[in-house]
Formats: C-alpha cells, structure tokens, sequence
C-alpha cells in the first residue's frame, strides 16, 4: 500500500562555486564582500534532497512537495528560474540574508516556524528532507534543530537512499566510514533526512513544469516578508579564505604508469 | 554644449548580473523568459561549450555530437520556445524576444549553436507567418519536442531560400526551384512537381522537410510560392554535401537537391483557383519578407552577445599577464593589474564594451518591437480584409491616408485636441511601428554584424597571441569568424543597406526620427553624463545631411540622392545605424535607472551600474558622433569640384601678388591672411589648388563645429569607465569550458 507523503525539503541558496567569496566586516557582523551581486545556486547538498523528495512524491501518489528556502528575494527569484524546471512543488520562501554567517539556531528557528505556517500540512505524514551538508560553511546543526523544533526526533544524517514499504515504514541507508551505509528501519513519519547525494541523477528541466509551478513561487515570493535573524550572541573573531595551495611541477614525458605511483603515494600520504 | 559627468560617485562593482540585463532589456516581469535565458544558459555553457573545447567544430560533418546538442535544445526547452502552449510549447504570445534571447545567450558560447536553433525555427516561420492554420498546427505538432511519456522523434526543417548556384547561369535575386503541375484531374486536389537545388542551406544535414521558395515554370500556376517538401515525398530528397564552412560548424549547411511530387495543399498559406490557374494566397516574396524582417534582428544579437561575452575573458587574461614572472609579486601593481595599468588596454576594452552594449540594446529594441508590431498587424490585416483590401499594392494605397495621419500627429503640439483620437486609430499605430521597424531590423542586422565583427577582432587583439589560438578562454578568434558570416547571411550588408536607403526616408521615419532628436535633447536635460546631446546633435547633422543630399547635385549636375548612386545612400544608412543604436542604448539605462530605484531588490550596486553603463553610453556617443561627422562631411563636400590652379575662376577667387602689395598699404596685415595668392611668374603655393569655399555649406559647419564642442567630456568618461573596468570583480575562472 502507498502512503501520501508531505515532503519540506529545505534548501538554502549559495554562491556559485566559482565566484571569489571575500569575507568582510559590515555593521552586523561578518559578511560576504559583494554579496548581493553574487550569483547564486540551490546548495548543491540539499538539491539532492530535492531530487529524492520529488521522486518519492511521483512514486506516492497524493504526496505533496514544498522547498523552504531561505535568502534574499531577488536571488531566490533567479534560481528559481532554473530550478522550478526539475520538479513540481510550492516555494515556501524566507527573505533573509544567505551568506552563510547566520546563526545556525536563529536559521532554524525561522526555517520551522515557516515550515509550521503550511497550510494543509499534516505532521503524521511529514518528511522533513534537507541537506547533510552545506556548500556556505553549514555548522552541521540546522536541519537537526528544525527537527527538534517541530518536535520531530527520528533523524538521519548521511541519507543515500530511503526504501517506503507497504505497512508506512521504511529503510534508510545512511553513511558511514569506509564507503558503507549503515541500514535503519523507522516506523514511519515523521522524520528527518540530511541527505548526502543520494542516488539520482539531476532531472532534466522541462520548462512547461517550470511554467505551472511560476504561479505560485511569483506570488509566494512577492509576498514574502523580510525576515531578520537573531545573532543570538554568536560572535566571529574573524573570517578569512583558506590560503591557496598550488603545488605544481613541470615533467615532460613520463609515463603513465609512474604518474599513476605518484598518485598513489601522495593520497597515501594525506 | 558642455556635457558633465553623472552626479553619482558610486563605482560599479561586479559585472552586470541578470537582474540588471532583464531591467534593462524589459523582461523582469516574464518569468517564462527569465526561464528561457537559464535554459539556454544550461545548455551554452553545458553542452555546447564541452563540444566546442573538445573540437567539435574541427568537422563539417553533422556528427552524433552535434546531433546531441539538438536534443539538449529539446530538453532546454529551446526548441518549443516557438511554438505556443497548445502546440507544445511554454510560452504565449510573440515571441520575437524570447528567441532573440535564446539566441544571445547560445551565441555567448557559439554562434553555430545558436544558428542550428533559429534555423529550426526559420524552417517553421513561412508556415507560422503565412501557413494556413491546418499547416501551421500540423508542422508545430511534428516539430515539438516529446512530451514526458511520448515516445516519438520531433521533426527537424530547414528553410530553402534563393541562394543562387554559382557558375550555372543562376542571377542573384532569381528562385533557383521551379514549380509545374504534375498532374491536375478533375475535382481533385492537383500536384506540383518540384525542382529545387539549394545553395548554403542550414540545418539540412537532418531536416525531415523543407519549406522551399519556387517560381512558376508552368502557364497554370501563377507567379511564385514556399512550397512544403517532406522526406518521404516521391522523388529526389538529396540533404546534399556539406559545405566546408570555416565558421559555425556547429550548424549544419549544405547543397541540397530536390525533386519531388507534392500536393498543391503544401503551398504554405493554401491557393485559389481562378479561371483555371492555380494562384498561390501569397508569392515567395510575401512569405520571406515577414519571415526576415524579424529573424535578422536575432541574427544581429548574436554578435551582440559575442562582444559582451569577450569583456570577462578579456579582464582576466588583462589582469593576470604577468603572474609568475619572477618581477611580478603578489601585491605589486604588475601582479594585481597586470596590463591593465595601462590607459590603451583599459580604453579599448571600454570600446569594445560600450560597442557590445549598444549592439544589445538596439537588437533587443528591435525584438521587442516585433513583439509589439505582430498583434497590430494582424489588427490592420483584419481591417484591410473587412474592407476588402488585398494585395501589397492596395494595402500600400489604403495606407498611405494612415500615413499622412501619423506625420500629423508627430508634429502635433502636446495639448492638441485631436491626438488622442488618432494616438488610439490601430491604422495609425501600425503605419508608426511598421515605419521604425522597417528601419531597426536593418539597422540591426546591419550595424551590430558589420561593426560588431570589425570589434571583435579588437576583442581578440586585446588577448595578444593567446587570442588566435584554439585555447583562448571565451573562443574569441572563433566569435571573431563567427561574426563575417553572421554578417552575411539571411542578407549581406548591401541588402541590408539598400533596404535602409529605402526606408529611412519614408516620411514617417523621418518624421519619427526628428521627433527623437527633439526627444533626445530632453534626455540631456536631465541625464547629461549619457552623451545625449552629442548624439542629438549628430541626428540633426545626419537629417541635414539626408535633406541636403536629396536636392544637391554633384559637380556634373548628376543627382546625389537616388537609389543607383550607393556611395551616397549607402555611408547615410550606416551612419543612422550608429545613431539608432546609441539611442536604443541611452533607453536602457533609462529604464535601469527608473525600474532600478522603484525595485528594492535591486541592491547597492546599482547607482554604480548605472553610472558606468552611463558612461559607456557616452563613449559610444562620441565614437557615433565622430563617423557621423565624418561620412556626412565627406558627403557634403566630396561630390563639389576641388578648385584649381589652371581653371579660369581661379583668377577671379585668387589674389595676384600685385594686389595683394596694394591692399597691404591700405590695410597693413592682410597680406598675411591671403592665402591663395598667385606671383607675378603664375606660381602658387604648392597645394591640388585654391582651398574650396563653404558657400551653401555654412549651416553644415555649424552643425559640425557645434557637434565638434559637444565632445567635451566624452574622454572623461572614458578615463571613469576604464578605472572602472580596472576594479570591477569578475569570477576567478569562466563559467564554461574553454
């Protein structure tokens, strides 16, 4: 038997990868230099949970899927663009700062109290799915105090894959070092799912669902209220890039199998 | 006329993101356009680029590689964008700015790429523009993608036009295709019997059909048609042999060869039989004009879009030369700035920048413009229709009251009662749209091609070495091909020249474009950091000049202004091409400037934005006042006699020796201002002759002398956008393979 589902997948937006992210002193604290004119992406961790989510929504029909997403409202309108094509859903959006200096509990805080604000959300069959992981210096607690938050404590970090079986239960395959997963079973929702990369692929965008799902994120993020989070005492002595490491050596003509030892000597030594 | 820089001291900090590009080209309320532009970017910077980096283009042959990127149009939903949402696609309405912008953001990578999507597209617009709806929905259906679940291949078209054959006795401007009656029964449908042979045509290594223009060869079919021809016709369907193109490779083209027995039905908008002969609804001159005069403007955005894309690249490769010299430290300027602490470095790229933008402006005005123009035109073909009005030549005379209606009402003061009235007459908007049209998609195609390629190579020179060879980041040597033949096709740029000669004097143009002048001098007013008033004097030269030329004669008393005289027309139609675009140009940060400020999300950066896109206005003002002084000074003036030493007026316009002593007693000094004095022996000073006068000139040279003033300023802004362009933050590394 299938089970309808509420997904809330929760996904906070990050620079591109490529840009040049300079930490700077502002009034409040730490932030990024240019920030508002950085591009910006879904966190590529939580749009694996995305992904999944929207899976597990096509194969449970009745199933429902919304995105909490946090950041300012002219960037979540520019990825939304893009990623309105890969699945149907309903933006829940916050208008907050994105830069990754947020207080982790002050960003739960605001993260669940919009997750309870959903009309016609049914805890019992509530999927909280987030990333495990962070591309904007995630402190690893976030999505676990958005669980705590709504009171949810059946949480699992690491999720590659999660199994529905007929009776509302399911497996969960979880990292764990050495390339393992580690197997639970949870009796059923709600819960909560950090998910690494899970196993799918990134859908293909198909602009006609990008087209159906604009008609509620344009509203929903028209309305959206700027929402301010508290620092809760948090204080950074300071913020700096990691230096750059180039290490490179010029050799012409060696064979591969000798570049393949080094290789292998150098992981070995990390 | 003293110009001042913008009041505002901010300073642009990264490069203009996306919301600023949908402000200024007007589509930060489409949504279904933002999505397209990230589609497309998906696939630009995705797939096309690793093709393009992996030497895809080293290959004539349309190979499975390239016929993936079809598909990942298909997936981007690139290929549907044409096509309206019962039809498979996602977007309603016109949509000659949505495919302009498709098109900009492919050729931002490669302009083959983006060839390959419009040729799909110029395949389906005859049946689109001119089809009956029974073809248009048939051949949309075939062509769309497959929807989730379907399992089916979309149908690829290729458009075959005129293209002459080279060496077997085809003129330029003939149908190479000829259409006969095949066989014709009584009550019965009849059939055509085909024969085309097509010269460099896009797309036709795959197309399932074509749709091809062919002449009557038959007394029993009257004039020409675009007849559709599909695969499985009976006959010869040969996709023919490549063409070795040394650009574009990522487009198909080829010589095709058909011979083909197809039903009359395939004639794109159906026929009538009168008096039995088979007359076609509309001639293959009628399809291809409403075809073209909106696909060309794509064409000249996607030079647009190579320009600007070659500003990133540039910067970097500018600011990085010297890394990992042993006399360039980390912290010293050689390190941090590398070539671009120097002035001509930074003053070229400005060049470059400011000539991408304004390529941009004017083309995305032209599309918007189309987007404006096709609801009215099928307004006014209704109202024709009702009144029973058909034909080009009746439609034109039926106009021509609509005509007179529009100039009055551009020469109407503000408060005058009836404006309204015939503000709100459809006949009249369309005769005003129809007009600027007429002139943009030209202009368009003509100016950002032409010049934009002669800019490109500037692009590529500012690389150094690095810029001509394969691994150049942005593929700016093969942006800089690209863009001669984006110059060349679907028109070269004496088509586009000899359309403009022609439209750019219809009246309501002209009285449109003083209209702009007067309009432009009040932009200045407010925005005087834009080179507004430079360029609103250089529209009142290039007017000048135009009504000067259309009743001078040259020195053999020869007509000046006609159509076989091209050395006049000709330099005229590219110098309004540089005016139009500052114009379209000086609109955009306008419009950033208005819609910026009202949008709260527009960020702190935007007074810095505007300010240096002001100044590139600036720039491109001054570089466009400059050749419009010099094409019309040389138009002016070069068709007067240069006087000489030997003709019998000189005597009579040239001081003797012996007069000029005489004069010197009575007024002391004025020997020094004779300058063309002839001694005692005949000798003169060595020069072609006695210096030519301005008589029946002088309004030119005021003009000239005031348009000369009007430059004050403009290298200042110049010197402020090139410290910008010093500073501006730019991504560490491209954000496509290379």
């Amino acid at each position: 038997m299938l089970h309808a589902l509420h997904i809330v997948v929760c996904a906070g937006i990050v620079p591109d990868p490529l840009q040049t992210l300079e930490p700077v002193t502002g009034a409040n604290g730490p932030a990024l230099k240019n920030e508002t004119m950085l591009p910006a992406v879904l966190d590529p961790w939580a749009a694996s949970a995305l992904y999944e989510g929207a899976n597990l929504v096509a194969k449970n029909p009745g199933s429902k899927l919304w995105l909490v997403s946090m950041g300012p409202k002219a960037k979540l309108q520019q990825v939304m663009m893009t990623v309105a094509q890969k699945a149907t859903f309903e933006l829940v959006p916050i208008d907050s700062a994105s830069n990754g200096f947020a207080d982790a509990h002050a960003t739960a805080a605001a993260v669940a109290d919009a997750i309870e604000g959903i009309p016609g959300l049914e805890k019992t069959r509530l999927l909280i799915f987030g990333g495990w992981e962070s591309a904007s210096r995630g402190a690893g607690v976030t999505l676990q105090v958005v669980g705590e938050r709504l009171g949810i404590t059946d949480q699992f970090m690491g999720v590659d894959q999660i199994e529905m079986r007929e009776d509302g239960s399911f497996e969960v395959l979880e990292r764990v070092e050495g390339g393992k997963h580690q197997v639970s079973v949870c009796a059923g929702a709600p819960a909560v799912f950090g998910w690494a990369t899970g196993n799918l692929p990134e859908p293909r965008g198909n602009p006609q669902i990008g087209m159906a799902n604009m008609r509620t994120v344009m509203p929903a993020l028209q309305k959206a209220k700027p929402t301010t989070l508290a620092d809760g005492g948090l204080k950074f002595v300071s913020a700096t890039l990691p230096s750059q490491q180039r290490q490179t050596r010029v050799v012409k003509d060696l064979a591969p199998e000798v570049i393949a030892a080094e290789l292998v000597e150098w992981i070995g030594a990390e | 006329m003293a110009t001042s820089a913008t009041a505002s001291s901010a300073i642009m900090l990264t490069l203009p993101t996306d919301g600023i590009r949908q402000m200024q080209w007007r589509f930060a309320d489409r949504y279904d356009l933002q999505m397209l532009v990230q589609s497309a970017r998906g696939v630009a910077r995705g797939t096309v680029a690793q093709m393009v980096a992996s030497g895809e283009r080293n290959s004539h042959e349309w190979t499975p590689a390239k016929n993936e990127m079809l598909e990942a149009f298909d997936r981007a939903g690139i290929t549907a964008a044409f096509m309206e949402p019962e039809e498979g696609g996602f977007i309603s309405g016109p949509k000659n700015l949505a495919l302009a912008l498709a098109a900009f953001e492919l050729a931002w990578v490669d302009g083959g790429a983006a060839t390959a999507s419009l040729a799909g597209f110029l395949a389906l617009a005859p049946i689109h523009e001119r089809g009956t709806p029974e073809q248009s929905r048939h051949y949309k259906e075939l062509s769309a993608p497959p929807q989730p679940g379907e399992d089916r291949k979309p149908w690829r078209g290729a458009f075959v036009l005129t293209e002459p054959i080279p060496y077997v006795g085809v003129d330029t401007g003939m149908l190479s295709g000829k259409v006969r009656i095949a066989e014709w029964r009584e009550d019965e449908e009849p059939w055509l019997q085909v024969e085309k042979r097509g010269r460099f045509i896009t797309n036709i290594a795959f197309a399932n059909f074509v749709t091809a223009a062919v002449a009557s060869d038959d007394p029993r079919i009257k004039g020409s048609c675009v007849v559709i021809l599909e695969e499985t016709d009976e006959g010869t369907f040969d996709h023919g042999t490549p063409t070795k193109k040394l650009v574009h490779q990522l487009s198909s083209t080829g010589d095709p060869i058909f011979n083909l027995k197809v039903p009359a039905g395939r004639i794109v908008g159906g026929y009538a039989v009168r008096e039995g002969v088979l007359v076609p609804n509309f001639n293959h001159s009628e399809v291809i004009e409403a075809v073209f005069r909106r696909t060309r403007v794509t064409v000249g955005l996607m030079t647009a879009a190579k320009l600007l894309s070659a500003v990133e690249p540039v910067i970097r490769y500018q600011r990085g030369r010297f890394r990992g010299a042993e006399g360039a430290k980390p912290g010293t300027v050689r390190y941090e700035q590398g070539i671009q602490q120097r002035e001509d470095a930074l003053h070229r790229l400005v060049e470059v920048w400011a000539t991408g933008e304004a390529a941009a402006s004017l083309g995305f005005a032209a599309a918007r413009l189309f987007d404006e123009l096709d609801p009215i035109e099928k307004q006014k073909t209704a109202i024709m229709a009702e009144r029973g009005i058909s034909g080009g030549r009746a439609e034109l005379k039926a106009l021509r009251a609509s005509e007179e209606r529009a100039v009055a009402l551009l020469r109407m003061s503000e408060r005058d009662p009836r404006r309204e009235e015939i503000a709100a007459d459809p006949l009249v908007q369309f005769v005003l749209k129809d007009a600027e049209a007429n002139v943009l998609c030209p202009a368009t195609k003509l100016w950002n091609t032409g010049v934009g390629a002669n800019m490109m190579r500037e692009a590529v020179s500012l690389m150094g070495g690095y810029g001509i060879t394969e691994d150049c980041p942005g593929f700016l040597a093969s942006k800089w091909m690209d863009a001669q033949l984006e110059a060349t096709y679907e028109g070269p740029e004496a088509v586009q020249r000899r359309q403009l000669t022609i439209t750019m004097t219809s009246e309501v143009f002209l009285a449109q474009f003083s209209a702009w002048t007067g309009e432009m001098r009040k932009i200045a007013a407010t925005h005087p950091g834009t080179g507004a008033c430079t360029l609103a004097t250089a529209m009142r030269m290039w007017q000048w000049t135009l009504e000067h030329l259309q009743k001078a004669t040259d020195a053999s008393g020869s007509k000046l202004y006609h159509g076989q005289r091209q050395g006049v027309t000709f330099p005229l139609a590219d110098a309004l091409c540089w005016l139009l675009a500052c114009r379209y140009q000086i609109f955009d940060v306008l419009e950033l400037e208005r819609r910026g400020y009202a949008d709260v999300t527009s960020g702190g950066d935007l007074a810095g934005t505007v300010r240096f896109l002001s100044e590139l206005c600036h720039v491109q003002s001054a570089r466009a006042a400059g050749e419009v002084s010099r094409i019309c000074a040389e138009l002016v003036f070069g068709y007067n006699e240069h006087p000489s030493w030997e003709s019998e007026k000189c005597a009579t316009c040239c001081f003797s020796a012996s007069e000029v002593d005489e004069l010197e007693e009575t007024m002391p000094g004025i020997a020094a201002m004779a300058v063309d004095v002839i001694g005692p022996d005949g000798s003169h000073p060595t020069k072609a002759g006695p210096c030519a006068g301005c008589a029946g000139a002088n309004d030119f040279l005021q003009l000239q002398n005031k348009l000369c003033s009007c430059l004050s300023g403009s290298r200042l802004a110049k010197d402020r956008a090139a410290e910008t362009v010093s500073k501006v933050m730019i991504p560490e590394a491209l954000d496509y393979p290379a």
